[in-house]
């Protein structure tokens, strides 16, 4: 059981955003539920207004811009995500970082938006997506903008977000030609367990030629990125 | 507290149930509905005892408030077997080869492993246990459940009627 709240269950983000402003700090939203519905079980959070996106169809739903950055709704599920073809053509990495997500039913339930919006340090999500430089896109009072994952969670527990703000997708760029990326997590104990340390890395091997006076200047370079979870 | 006047279909049924907001499933189920077959364990998610289908999909009914349902196909542990109460392919694959022992997790095991086999009727042992992972069985009877849900698959392929 958790305290009573008064429920609202609007099918725009417009609406969301109106009902976000209109009662601030005692409104909380909810995507899957599995984090806050927990919050609120424990009695760590006892908001007055819910604000349930489940309806918001405009928020689900993965596709591939013509530009070829993949874009995830915000309530698109863990399982959504790890079973998309979409995503595995974009980055296979991604898709396999989404499957080692604690267990099927939690997968099947917890969204992409709401485990961000949450801004636990352990969770998986975050790194494998900032190393494929993605990005948070948000619905305010002033507008639409977008911000890079890594600048997202401040601290435990708190994002960048502005009040009244709400994460209405991810969009992640094309990859270049040959770029390889992997994620790893340390799990001492059991399978569904939070990482004790997790990694992703993404790699890009480049070859370039300049032209200069007719001669040919051949480059060849490494570009890398690793992000870390935060260690326990 | 606001009430919400929630319409669904329970094992086929077609309910109509008006809960306040922050209802859970687990209690619209158990308390609501008298459908004790899903039991709480952890009450947090991790365990599994409370498993249930909603429109197909495997999910915690601790975790999922109620308001949630309107509109969807539930199914638990009692809507596993026929009205007549003939067992399906699993439920007897679980009596046939010692799929438990003390029995509180069985009803989520039952249902977890129903989901696994809608979408991987053969599953290999590596998929059964990734799978079957998060429904803890505090007897330790893991052999039992991953041998009766291999025998369940083994019945389909032979042309049983599947889970």
């Amino acid at each position: 059981m958790t305290a009573p709240y008064e429920l609202h269950a609007p099918t725009t983000a417009r609406e969301a955003l109106e009902l976000l402003d209109r009662h601030g700090e005692d409104a909380h939203v909810m995507a899957g539920g599995t984090s806050l519905v927990l919050l609120m079980r424990q009695g760590l959070v006892r908001p007055g207004h819910v604000v349930s996106l489940h309806r918001v169809g405009e928020l689900r739903g993965i596709s591939r811009s013509a530009e070829g950055w993949l874009e995830i709704g915000a309530l698109a599920t863990h399982r959504e995500i790890e079973r998309s073809p979409l995503v595995r053509a974009h980055c296979p990495m991604l898709a396999e970082a989404f499957a080692k997500i604690a267990t099927v039913r939690i997968r099947n339930q917890a969204t992409l938006g709401g485990n961000l919006a949450h801004a636990d340090p352990a969770q998986d999500p975050p790194p494998a997506l900032i190393v494929l430089a993605a990005e948070v896109l948000v619905l305010g009072p002033r507008g639409a903008r977008a911000i890079p994952v890594e600048e997202l969670s401040t601290d435990i527990f708190a994002t960048s977000l502005e009040p009244g703000e709400l994460i209405v997708g991810v969009r992640v760029p094309p990859l270049p030609a040959g770029a390889r990326a992997t994620y790893r997590k340390y799990l001492p104990r059991t399978e569904d367990d939070y990482a004790t340390v997790s990694v992703a890395a993404a790699t890009v091997a480049f070859l370039a030629s300049i032209q200069s006076h007719g001669t040919n200047t051949f480059i060849f370079g490494i570009a890398r990125m690793i992000a870390i979870s935060s260690v326990a | 507290m606001s009430q919400q006047l929630l319409r669904f279909r329970v094992n086929g049924v077609a309910r109509e149930v008006e809960v306040p907001a922050e209802r859970l499933l687990i209690d619209l189920l158990r308390e609501d509905l008298a459908l004790t077959g899903t039991k709480e364990g952890c009450s947090v998610g991790v365990c599994g005892a409370c498993s249930v289908l909603v429109d197909g999909v495997l999910l915690s009914s601790c975790l999922l408030p109620a308001f949630r349902v309107d509109g969807a196909e539930i199914r638990t542990v009692e809507g596993l077997a026929s009205k007549e109460g003939r067992l399906t392919p699993l439920q007897q694959a679980f009596i046939d080869h010692g799929g438990f022992q003390c029995g509180i997790c069985t009803p989520g095991q039952l249902v977890a492993a129903t989901a696994l086999l809608a979408e991987d009727p053969q599953p290999t042992d590596d998929a059964i246990r990734h799978f079957m992972m998060g429904n803890l069985c505090r007897c330790t009877g893991y052999q039992g459940i991953v041998r009766a849900i291999h025998a369940a698959a083994d019945t389909a392929a032979d042309g049983g009627v599947r889970a």
